[in-house]
């Protein structure tokens, strides 16, 4: 397998926005952390699933990686080339291979635009086919993608379309270009239970069919586990745990990803509980040392003082004292 | 509604009988909640679980009384520790609410007065039902936001100074001010991440072991399957199974419950998943006989043209002509 | 007697038939329906002024100062003229005037607060700051102001007016493009690799395409009444072209001595027209109340 995506250091710092007073009485700039030195590669035909809770900066990693957002620092090394050094021409070429499927189908969707033209004007842009060729390819994909008769769903807007119906015009939009990469951002948490499974394996279809490689953000780890080949934990803007999928979920060895585990509904209830105290810390200024041992049930001197580096070989954690359990 | 009853015995704190709840719009009537009957027993957790539009809102919405025009509660009886919930006048339902059965909603932000502070509508909740001067009732706010593990000192700040999950424990605390038998949580840890609605969870489970009964509504079938006693599955506005969760889950008998199961991707269950095919009917057009049929891949004749029965197997009841 | 509800019970009924395809089924679509009835009177009367109108509106055609009779059904002027014929031929200048100078301030007002409103920065803030300096003032204030300045004339006129509400329409569609452009399917196209050009084109200008129609409608109403004063104040017309605001200036004198048909029918035509385009626009907002995806 080769590489295709590498992202090393990656930061993206926002500034606070204040008040009149905060700025008078403060000289110094204030800054979120969203994403705070993040490093991990995607292999070819690979799936990495990016798991964290609400605000954790999952979905802010994604957007860097597709362009929405700069990054303050660090790099995105997308077969062989900086992304981040790229510009105009250039860098707009190398985003076709780059796409997006976004978490709300309701809103990813311009109300006023054809069903088609989704799938078209993407090929247009980036001049791959002419008019004609265009709309035999969108067809072709409405197809692919389940909406048929395509020549009945091309021509609808979108408000006349469920929102599992409308996510598969976003996968569809996105798969149009044919990319390498996509990024998929909690593409199932807003559509009904009984069609996730539909969507879900209408994506790994595409991950067989043309090998593609994908980040996968979610919050929930069962689809997390389902869909991806290795797992990457984040909490306040850094990865604490990353590896093989089994590994992680059976082996957990940051508190965070334990703790995680312990919380998530399951038919098959284990017998893990692993606790957390508390409740997220502020990404202005997070804690020092471990940015978890707050909340930690076995935080100790060292976690408060030393901020603890991403190690290991293939299953990397970032913890002082990382656990050994099993659970099978 | 034979067999429903035959299972009826006492201790029983709600019984609902062929409850409907129709909208009425402009395309027509649509049956949200379809003759629906069910019991929850003293000190039960259940849980019921359907997708969005099955009509598992609307069903407690209806229990509360809460149902705004174009909808409206068409037949039934509501029958809460004996007396009929639909034949109390407006003021003594109010009464009802709050005191005897509380509500947590999906969307504690709506719910809270972003003017107030949370100990104030605490009081106010308190000192509307109950003869008590501010103080007494403050000390009782106080407790209250402690037993859902808030420090006490949360009543002096706004909603939006909390956090989602503080939010939402500030919800329970308000629905439990007057000690209410039932608590009804609609989707309640919807918009929360998983450990916070662990931490829910437990609150909910602690509140049944003081003595409450719980009905937990929920899209999550392993949030259900987990926490709760009994489950119901409702469909298209029907309750098509219902029964105790762990054999419910062991193994479903409607077709849909299975689908359902083996739809959703779950963390210890290393399996994949099945696509169920079709998507929810539309409640306006329903199709005919069974409204699952054009989804089940049992389905026979019979299923295209009546509807089935409510059928006891094995202590459960399911909907189904697979098992008449 | 009871044939005449039940005409007016058809007459509803094939209005409903007639925009029932153009506008969608929702609150506020009865609104539009007689908005557009009262406009739609009034466009063809201004069309077929000279078939409908029973007598040459500048020319003598009865006693002066006669009340309303079956003769001359709104009355004469002080020079003898039929009122009803000013009436239905004064709706021409104002019709046309308003018209245009809404087509001239959207034309102006759409695309610099798309561009404005889109980009950012400080040209948007130059760019409103004018904008909003020009919208503190009252509209007549200001349409007095710009017709004093140019002189008096049609053009002039329409000239003035379009100044007036170039403001009312960047300041919606700037703030609507603001809005717009933090929406995902905006972030989606720009994903897709769309170029700004692109953007503004094809994702974030159809979505404003209802909210300048009710602008549009919004905004000729508070015109007409614009022009009324305008006209009335002589900058539009001189004697003896006929229009509603210059014809409520000429009957003025009179009314102190009883002859109140002068001002009363000019006077309620104006109203009655700023009333129909109130309607549709109020309506038509309504019917597009965000929310409602179409």
């Amino acid at each position: 397998m080769s590489e295709i995506l590498r992202v090393e250091n990656l930061k993206k710092y926002f500034p606070v926005q204040k008040s009149f007073i905060e700025v008078f009485f403060s000289k110094e700039l204030e800054f979120i952390r969203a994403v705070d030195d993040v490093s991990f590669s995607v292999e070819e035909g690979e799936i990495l699933s990016l798991v964290g809770e609400s605000g954790c900066g999952k979905t802010t990693v994604g957007r860097m990686l597709v362009g929405l957002e700069e990054p303050t620092s660090g790099k995105i090394i997308f077969k062989n080339k900086d992304l981040t050094s790229l510009e105009g021409e250039e860098r707009r070429a190398m985003h076709r291979h780059l796409q997006i499927i976004f978490q709300d189908p309701y809103a990813s969707l311009n109300p006023k635009m054809k069903i088609g033209d989704h799938l078209i004007d993407p090929l247009l842009i980036h001049g791959l086919a002419s008019n004609s060729e265009a709309k035999e390819i969108a067809m072709e994909m409405l197809e692919r993608v389940g909406l048929v008769p395509a020549d009945q769903f091309f021509n609808r807007l979108p408000y006349q379309l469920s929102g599992g119906q409308r996510q598969r015009v976003a996968i569809a939009r996105a798969m149009v270009l044919k990319p390498e990469f996509v990024v998929a951002d909690e593409p199932v948490s807003m559509i009904d239970v009984s069609l996730r499974a539909a969507i879900l394996n209408l994506l790994l279809s595409f991950k067989d069919e043309y090998r593609l490689s994908m980040l996968f953000i979610t919050h929930d780890l069962s689809v997390a586990r389902l869909v991806g080949d290795r797992i990457a934990v984040m909490y306040l803007g850094k990865i604490v745990e990353i590896g093989d999928v089994d590994e992680v979920v059976q082996e957990p060895k940051h508190p965070y990803t334990a703790a995680l585990l312990s919380a998530v509904p399951s038919f098959e209830k284990k017998d893990l509980r692993i606790d957390i105290k508390g409740d997220v810390a502020n990404p202005r200024n997070p804690p020092p040392g471990c940015r978890y041992h707050p909340r930690c049930p076995f935080a100790k001197k060292e976690c408060k003082e030393v901020e603890p580096e991403l190690t290991g070989d293939r299953h990397r954690v970032a913890c002082h004292f990382p656990l050994e359990i099993k659970i099978d | 509604m034979m067999v429903a009853e035959s299972l009826a015995s006492n201790n029983k704190v709600l019984k609902i009988r062929n409850l409907s709840t129709h909208y009425f719009s402009r395309r027509g009537v649509l049956k949200a909640v379809d003759r629906v009957s069910m019991d929850l027993r003293k000190q039960e957790f259940i849980g019921i679980v359907g997708e969005s539009g099955c009509g598992k809102s609307t069903l407690a919405f209806s229990i509360m009384r809460l149902i705004q025009p174009p909808g409206k509660i068409v037949e039934g009886e509501i029958l809460f520790n004996g007396k009929d919930l639909l034949k109390l006048k407006d003021e003594e339902m109010r009464r009802v609410r709050g005191k005897e059965i509380g509500m947590v909603f999906q969307d504690p932000m709506t719910s809270l007065d972003p003017l107030e502070k949370i100990g104030d509508q605490i009081v106010e909740t308190i000192q509307m039902h109950e003869d008590v001067d501010k103080k007494e009732a403050l000390e009782k706010a106080m407790k209250l936001l402690e037993s859902v593990g808030l420090p006490g000192d949360r009543v002096n700040y706004y909603p939006h100074q909390l956090s989602g999950g503080q939010r939402q424990r500030v919800m329970i605390a308000l629905a439990i001010a007057l000690n209410p038998t039932l608590l009804i949580a609609d989707e309640p840890t919807t918009a929360l991440d998983v450990i916070v609605q662990e931490k829910i969870m437990e609150i909910l489970e602690k509140m049944k072991r003081e003595g409450r009964s719980i009905i937990l509504i929920t899209h999550d079938f392993s949030l259900a399957a987990e926490k709760s006693d009994r489950i119901l599955i409702m469909y298209a506005g029907w309750i098509v199974e219902m029964g105790d969760s762990m054999k419910l889950v062991a193994e479903p008998l409607h077709p849909y419950t299975k689908g359902l199961i083996e739809s959703v991707p779950d963390i210890w269950l290393a399996r994949k998943i099945k696509t169920m095919p079709g998507f929810p009917p539309d409640l306006i057009n329903p199709p005919p006989g069974c409204k699952f049929h054009p989804r089940c891949p049992k389905a026979k004749e019979i299923c295209k043209r009546e509807e089935p029965p409510l059928i006891e197997v094995n202590g459960r009841l399911v909907k189904c002509w697979l098992y008449e | 007697m009871a044939e005449k509800p039940k005409a007016n019970v058809e007459v509803k009924n094939l209005a409903t038939r007639i925009f029932k395809p153009i506008i969608p089924e929702a609150e506020g679509r009865n609104m539009v329906i007689a908005g557009l009835i009262i406009v739609i009177t009034i466009l063809l009367m201004a069309v077929l002024a000279d078939v409908i109108a029973p007598y040459n509106p500048t020319k003598f055609a009865g006693k002066p100062l006669s009340p309303p009779s079956l003769q001359n059904p709104m009355g004469t002027d002080n020079l003898g003229r039929d009122i009803l014929s000013r009436v239905i031929f004064g709706s021409r200048i104002v019709l046309v005037v308003v018209f245009s100078a809404a087509m001239v301030s959207m034309s102006i007002g759409v695309p610099i607060g798309l561009i404005s409103g889109y980009f950012g920065g400080k040209l948007d803030r130059a760019i409103s700051m004018v904008m909003d300096s020009m919208y503190a003032f009252p509209s007549l204030i200001l349409a007095i102001a710009i017709a004093a300045v140019l002189g008096p004339s049609v053009v002039n006129a329409v000239v003035a007016i379009s100044v007036v509400y170039v403001p009312t329409y960047f300041r919606m569609v700037r703030g609507q493009t603001l809005s717009l452009k933090s929406r995902l399917f905006v972030e989606a196209a720009r994903a897709a690799g769309a170029g700004n050009t692109r953007i503004m084109s094809k994702y974030i200008f159809p979505n404003l395409v209802t909210t300048a129609i009710v602008v549009f409608s919004l905004s000729i109403a508070d015109a007409i009444l614009t022009e009324a004063g305008l006209s009335f104040l002589g900058f539009i017309v001189t004697a003896p072209t006929p229009d509603w605001g210059f014809d409520l200036s000429s009957g003025r004198p009179y009314l102190p001595s009883g002859y109140w048909w002068m001002i009363t029918f000019p006077g309620f035509m104006v109203m009655l027209l700023a009333l129909g385009f109130a309607l549709i626009g109020e309506g038509l907002s309504e019917v597009y109340a965000p929310g409602r995806e179409r």
